[in-house]
């Protein structure tokens, strides 16, 4: 084995960080499959609904993205 | 980790390989200046390229039963206004020649990413930073210039209870400031992430036991990256218009 402990604390760190990509995962589906619910009780309102489906996902992924950014910045930049 | 880069960790190519910013001209390994002339010039300018070539050449001959390109431009066209329209207001259609140009930059940006041996410009924090930061300056100053101080209102929730409303302002005032990081990170890190995975099952491909499963998970990646491509760019795009909504609307 190659290496020292801080290469190795900078792997182990980029891993734990990817646990938060299965965080945000657990958001987004959250919010996906309450518009579904709510898209099957009322049909007719979903059409107008699917641009604030959007941004929800889009503000749950942010949280996740970061965590993909202290990956990358602990495999990368550190 | 530059012996782990070099040797690719087993694979035959790192899949980070793809994002290395090269010069178009001369040796691999020149130096990169501000003005060298390098992949990223080449498909950012192909990217404007695309985007000229579907909204002006194909709208040229305005005919009353559109050609096919034409129809795409056109509904591209809809498809934004109404986007706008919807999230921002009717006042926010003064401001809609800049969420379309982005929406079509970011749009043919990241489709032109997805030939293969091309270059995807939109993973580069480099490239969405511009972008994110320009909105977020442009949506301040418009917001301080339309409402004056009273756009400050927009960190002072007003629904909320009395003692609440200082700590809110906190929250509210972080993650203001925390609007054009998330906002650029989000374009290129779902590209990155994505072309890396294609890259990675590509990898795999190589492996002749596990070659008909990773050429299969390849296009499966690949239509899903495609789904992607385009719902990044209509994030980016409406998530422009929520912020120019708080800008000409800061009262909540």
């Amino acid at each position: 084995m190659e290496g020292d402990i801080a290469q190795m604390g900078q792997f182990i760190g980029a891993g734990l960080a990817a646990i938060g990509s299965g965080a945000a995962a657990i958001g987004v589906g959250h919010v996906a499959g309450n518009f579904l619910a709510g898209a099957l009780r009322n049909p007719s309102a979903a059409a107008g609904q699917t641009a604030t489906l959007f941004i929800g996902i889009a503000f749950a992924e942010a949280l996740g993205i970061f965590a993909f950014l202290v990956a990358l910045l602990l495999m990368f930049a550190v | 980790m530059a012996d782990e880069a070099k040797s690719g960790g087993g694979l035959e190519f790192h899949p980070m390989d793809q994002f290395i910013v090269k010069p178009l001209f001369g040796e691999a390994g020149d130096a990169v200046h501000w003005y060298t002339v390098t992949n990223v010039t080449l498909w950012l300018a192909l990217a404007i390229l695309a985007v000229i070539g579907l909204l002006v050449l194909t709208t040229s001959k305005r005919a009353v039963v559109p050609s096919r390109g034409q129809s795409i431009a056109e509904m591209a066209y809809g498809f934004v206004y109404k986007m706008v329209e919807d999230v921002t207001g009717k006042d926010g259609l003064r401001y809609f020649p800049y969420i379309m140009t982005l929406f079509m930059f970011i749009l043919c940006a990241n489709f032109l990413g997805l030939i293969p041996m091309s270059f995807t410009t939109t993973s580069h924090i480099a490239v969405t930073a511009i972008m994110g930061f320009g909105v977020f300056f442009a949506v301040t100053i418009l917001g301080f210039v339309k409402n004056g101080a009273s756009f400050l209102s927009l960190f002072w929730v007003s629904s909320a209870p009395l003692p609440l409303r200082p700590i809110l302002a906190v929250i509210e005032i972080i993650s203001y400031f925390v609007r054009p990081v998330s906002h650029s990170i989000r374009l290129a890190g779902n590209m990155m992430a994505g072309h890396a995975v294609l890259k990675v099952f590509a990898g795999f491909a190589q492996v002749t036991a596990v070659a008909p499963v990773a050429i299969l998970g390849v296009v499966a990646i690949y239509g899903l990256e495609v789904l992607v491509s385009a719902i990044q760019a209509y994030v980016f795009t409406i998530l422009t218009c929520v912020y120019l909504k708080d800008a000409l609307h800061p009262h909540h």
